[in-house]
């Protein structure tokens, strides 16, 4: 596999960009906006030592069966080849650059990229170029042309729990090490069992990818900006909860415990935060028809993996969340829907039921859509300004019994400084 | 009731509904629907692999009601509008009083700040039943071409 030089782009830069003082409470939002910091996340992030979430195993469960995704702005192919095994390539034709794969997902024998014929096996390697020894006599290849040497650039692939991940870097540790025990652990407790899709669509924000990788980790913003949770009485800072992040940081977890409210919390009532109806009543209450499906009492956890992948676990509405750029302002939200193979008809409504609450049109997410907007909106221009994190200190901490903070934002941007060399 | 009369009352139905919405009447919008009625935005994609779960689902008018309440009292986002485009109706069949019906839709979206933009195109698929002589839908699938949606969906297509 080639490796990709680094490029110096820090050195090469006209105002070279460095990290302003307050360390991981501050966030320069230059880095929502500098073309350079964004080609360097490319290779640093994307090409780094990161595992990049792929699809799911169920998404390709026979040979042959592909899809096409993207990690960073890189188009790769992800199949099942005839073994069993999964192999992950870059979408990118080792002739002249095009698209071998067309379409988002298939069966196929082989790779064959449509320009001219050139022909690949599920491994990725180039197994056939069309007229390669000439025609009647003429033209055609060198002698000595290698067809080991132009295969598609490969990722290597690790799986957990049916979720499949890519990486370039040969220094990125097995999956279940870069997770750590404590992600493994909410990992395994939703993907534990055999899954199936229950739906899929996605959502195209208008916001640097970055600004929804800090949403998906932000327990304080949830019950603020997304009224109804706290209306409904789904998620709020007043019930059990907490934060919990792996060794590094760079994952969280941010829970809640539906059963654990007693009593609003008079923060709740201060008079700077919109007002909330408490006597606010579903119409239609089948809405949150909800059944304890988790032994810890856990109602509501919203884990993120470094560096763009979500798990949801919304009463019982089960979702991956993966993100990835689309340019410098612009990302791509996809959300597929989960359930069990062996959950009944009650089961499968309930969810089906619940997924109004996130997704595109959700009623606790889809705040989310627009707020990155109005952030790149409101900081246009501004290459000096900083956002300032300070809710609950400066530390990268686990944090029980409490989720006014913003530890776990701090986490991401620790793992970003750290990759990026700033 | 004559089947022209009963195609005029079909069509004037799914005409309505869309002023409703573009004029901002949300609140008339449940009315569209009978009591036990279906309500789905679901993609193109997911919907022809027959999957259940789309991006908004109600399954009885109270559920209708509480996407205008939500969208009114609970959400937040920036003010915007959006204006139909339908095409003609077409009855695919029918029997036992229920009318299968499939209209095409373009929706634009207008945000208060200016912008205009194709937001959604896709397929209205219709079960509609007549209640004391009026139409109502019984069931009705928004099925949109695009999987990706722009920002968010909160107004109902």
């Amino acid at each position: 596999m080639m490796k990709p030089q680094i490029s110096p782009l820090i050195e090469e830069q006209e105002a070279p960009f460095t990290w302003p003082e307050g360390g991981l409470t501050r966030v320069p939002y230059r880095v929502f906006s500098d073309p350079e910091i964004f080609a360097l996340e490319q290779v640093r992030i994307f090409r780094g030592p990161v595992w990049n979430f792929l699809c799911l195993e169920v998404e390709i469960p026979n040979a042959g069966d592909f899809k096409t995704t993207h990690v960073g702005e890189t188009p790769v192919i992800v199949v099942r080849d005839r073994d069993g095994r999964i192999n992950a390539m870059v979408n990118r034709c080792a002739h002249k650059g095009s698209l071998v794969c067309l379409e988002r997902r298939g069966n196929r024998k082989a790779l064959t990229c449509v320009y001219h014929s050139w022909s690949y096996d599920l491994k990725g390697d180039l197994t056939g170029v069309a007229f390669r020894n000439g025609i009647n006599q003429k033209g055609g290849m060198p002698k000595d042309f290698d067809l080991a040497a132009h295969g598609l650039e490969k990722l290597r692939v690790n799986t957990f729990c049916g979720l499949v991940f890519g990486t370039f870097s040969d220094e990125t540790e097995p999956i279940e090490d870069y997770l750590g025990e404590k992600m493994r652990a909410n990992i395994t407790r939703v993907l534990g069992k055999p899954v199936r899709i229950l739906g899929t669509h996605s959502q195209l924000l208008n916001n640097n990818w970055k600004l929804y990788a800090e949403n998906l980790r932000d327990a304080y913003h949830a019950t603020l900006l997304h009224l109804f949770y706290t209306t409904f009485k789904i998620n709020r800072l007043d019930m059990e909860g907490g934060i919990v992040l792996d060794d590094t940081g760079r994952h969280a977890i941010s829970y809640s415990k539906q059963g654990t409210f007693t009593k609003e919390a008079p923060e709740y009532r201060e008079k700077e935060i919109h007002s909330v109806r408490s006597d606010a009543k579903l119409a239609g209450p089948e809405l949150l028809e909800t059944w304890p499906e988790f032994e810890s009492g856990v109602t509501h956890a919203i884990q993120s993996i470094f560096p763009t992948l979500g798990i949801q676990m919304t009463l019982n509405s089960l979702a991956i969340r993966a993100f990835v750029p689309r340019g410098i302002h612009q990302s791509e939200l996809s959300w597929t829907y989960l359930g069990y193979e062996d959950d009944d008809e009650e089961k499968t409504r309930m969810r089906i039921r619940q997924s109004n609450l996130t997704g595109a049109s959700g009623y606790v997410s889809l705040e989310d859509g627009c707020i990155g907007g109005f952030v790149e909106r409101g900081i246009v221009g501004d290459t000096d300004g900083q956002a300032v994190l300070e809710m609950g200190g400066s530390e990268v901490a686990t944090l029980e019994g409490s989720r006014a903070t913003e530890t776990s934002v701090r986490g991401f941007w620790k793992e970003y400084r750290h990759l990026m060399g700033y | 009731m004559a089947k022209e009369e009963k195609r005029q009352q079909i069509e004037d139905l799914i005409t309505d509904y869309v002023h409703c919405i573009d004029d901002d009447r949300l609140e008339e919008w449940p009315a569209f629907f009978t009591e036990d009625a279906k309500y789905q935005i679901i993609s193109r994609e997911s919907f022809d692999q027959g999957l259940p779960v789309g991006i908004m689902y109600c399954e009885s008018r109270g559920m209708l009601e509480d996407r205008v309440f939500a969208l009114r009292r609970a959400n937040i986002y920036e003010p915007h509008s959006y204006r139909h485009m339908i095409s003609a109706t077409k009855i695919l069949d029918s029997s036992n009083g229920e009318y299968r019906v499939q209209t095409n839709y373009h929706v634009v979206r207008i945000m208060q700040e200016g912008t205009v933009s194709v937001f959604s195109t896709g397929k209205y698929l219709d079960r509609i039943v007549f209640e004391e002589g009026r139409p109502k839908f019984k069931e009705r699938l928004v099925v949109f071409d695009s999987r990706r949606v722009d920002t968010l969906l909160v107004i109902p297509i």
